[in-house]
């Protein structure tokens, strides 16, 4: 999917990769790299998924990464359903009924 | 990668950086040793309370309600020994601008980055203080960006994080989120250099005078409603500046008597630089991964001395379990019709659990509720533990294993509230203030005391003992 010059985008860079990371570290942190994610709209005029792109950021700073998502969305959901907290209503209802 | 960029250089330049982010000269409050002058970097640097209750309320922040949990308080007698059961009281902060206490904090900083005529703010937070950032900057028309720590390697990130960042983009803020580690604060120094932005740090003199205010509004709202001032003032403690600053605000209200207890969600167990563990825990905050090390070496943080120092105005400091909070979570929502977020309830957990020890005519106060909503919510972060594998299961939540489990407890008279040894946080302070000093000084003796809320005795006993186990 192709992603035109304007389009809200998210994108993608390693900041460090294992090896230039901090010192200090859990054994299984040192064996990733450190990531980032930034959105903007794409200053370049036609760009893919994967590409490496410019954005401007809402507030209007230029950065470079790679193209992951146009028009990202916000992945935030009440999950399914989760029934185990259910009794606590019930307890403390007939608690205070007594 | 540009040499001047490369972790080390920018680490090196640090020092000048936050310098210039911050508009504090620190140089000033130093003695060159462990002493720093405390009390007047919060006055040459921070702003009256007149000042600060003007400010907040020019920008729609504080005088927030004050609640009576009747129904919580009837459970709690139930529970208790005749005559015992203090009442409960909960102070609504969710009701600021940007859904949590952190606006008062926000609120100050922001308003002194744009006095100081900076173009815009950084703040380095994945909790509620990012909001409240990018709330008062789009107030005061300022740019503001938000860092958070936020996904592990598989790209996995919390939901309570990704929520935030979704608030912090409503209110026009960029978010830029990291995965985890604490080059986090590298990230922060190349952000803080590239822009000039102001650094609304959560540990500045103005941070932390921005809560004063809900110390000062307890007080008062007090004496107006009973007569009186609360017995007890509980605090969801982590980086140790919500404590501070409540401390602070009372004392200034004159409720010196008012005992002040912090509370963390337990996270034993769990290392919060780990990629794998970073998504084994469903608080994101005001867990003892933030609220020990803070407690006990409270210059950890992002400007060389925080204002935030909770040992000074600490008289207890409770931990209890993530089902635990859970279960008052739901019990907020199912009995006192207040739905709010289960971070803000880690203090109403303990508190619940110490008004059992409490006499009826005693009066608790959890001084903070925060917004909900979705991912960040007892049913979204359950859900994501689930899918992380972790157990949820209905028992006795002394049973609870950071990171394999979350215990809900089966009936209320299992939470409890765990007493942290006082002493023994007091000497990893000191143990920790000493590394390095060959001379240490009778004024950092004194200032130790007062870090601490000891004697120099005390501090004298544990440098002692701590030189006597290296000779």
């Amino acid at each position: 999917m192709n992603a035109n010059k304007g389009d809200w985008v998210r994108i993608y860079n390693v900041i460090l990769n294992v090896g230039e990371r901090g010192e200090n570290l859990p054994e299984d942190t040192k064996k990733v790299p450190f990531e980032m994610w930034d959105k903007g709209f794409l200053v370049n005029d036609i760009a893919t998924v994967g590409d490496t792109v410019e954005v401007e950021t809402i507030i209007g700073r230029f950065i470079t990464g790679e193209l992951l998502e146009i028009n990202p969305s916000f992945d935030v959901n009440f999950g399914s359903g989760v029934f185990e907290p259910l009794y606590i209503g019930k307890q403390l209802r007939e608690m205070l009924g007594e | 990668m540009d040499i001047n960029m490369s972790y080390d250089n920018v680490m090196s330049r640090k020092n000048q950086i936050m310098k210039n982010a911050i508009g504090i000269d620190y140089e000033g409050f130093e003695s060159g040793s462990i002493a720093f002058d405390y009390e007047k970097m919060m006055k040459e640097a921070g702003y009256s309370l007149d000042e600060i209750i003007k400010i907040q309320r020019d920008h729609s922040v504080g005088n927030t309600p004050i609640i009576e949990l009747k129904n919580i308080t009837k459970i709690v007698r139930k529970l208790s020994p005749k005559g015992k059961g203090a009442r409960i009281f909960i102070k609504d902060e969710a009701t600021n601008p940007s859904g949590s206490f952190k606006a008062r904090r926000a609120a100050v900083s922001v308003y002194h980055a744009k006095k100081l005529g900076y173009k815009g703010v950084i703040a380095a937070t994945s909790g509620n203080y990012g909001a409240a950032v990018a709330s008062q900057a789009a107030m005061h028309g300022l740019k503001c960006i938000i860092v958070q720590e936020c996904y592990d390697s598989q790209g996995q990130g919390q939901p309570e994080i990704i929520e935030k960042a979704r608030k912090c983009e409503a209110y026009g803020a960029e978010v830029i989120q990291l995965s985890v580690g604490p080059e986090l604060f590298y990230e922060f120094l190349k952000l803080l250099e590239s822009t000039g932005f102001f650094n609304a740090s959560l540990y500045s003199p103005f941070g932390i005078a921005g809560v004063e205010t809900l110390g000062y509004e307890i007080s008062k709202q007090f004496m107006e409603r009973e007569g009186r001032n609360p017995d007890v003032v509980v605090c969801t403690n982590a980086g140790g500046g919500n404590l501070t600053g409540t401390a602070r605000g009372l004392i200034k209200a004159g409720a010196p008597e008012t005992s002040i207890v912090g509370a963390s969600v337990n996270l034993k167990g769990l290392h919060m630089a780990s990629d794998r563990q970073f998504n084994r825990k469903s608080f994101t905050t005001g867990h003892t991964g933030f609220g020990i090390p803070f407690a006990t070496f409270p210059d950890r943080s992002d400007v060389p001395r925080s204002a935030g120092r909770p040992l000074r105005y600490m008289d207890r400091y409770v931990t209890v379990n993530q089902g635990e909070v859970f279960y008052m979570t739901e019990a907020l929502a199912q009995i006192e019709g207040l739905e709010r977020g289960p971070a803000g309830n880690i203090a109403l957990a303990a508190a619940f659990s110490i008004a059992q020890e409490l006499d009826e005519d005693k009066l608790i106060l959890v001084q903070e509720t925060e917004y909900t909503g979705a991912g960040k919510h007892l049913q979204p972060q359950l859900f994501f533990a689930k899918e992380m594998g972790i157990d949820i299961a209905i028992g006795d939540p002394r049973e609870e294993i950071c990171g394999l489990n979350i215990i809900l407890p089966k009936h209320p008279s299992l939470i409890k509230a765990v007493d942290l040894d006082m002493d023994k946080l007091k000497k990893s302070y000191i143990s920790k203030a000493i590394v390095n000093v060959d001379n240490i000084s009778e004024d950092d003796i004194r200032f130790l005391a007062e870090d601490t809320n000891s004697t120099t005795e005390f501090v004298k006993e544990i440098i002692d003992e701590i030189n006597r186990r290296y000779e």
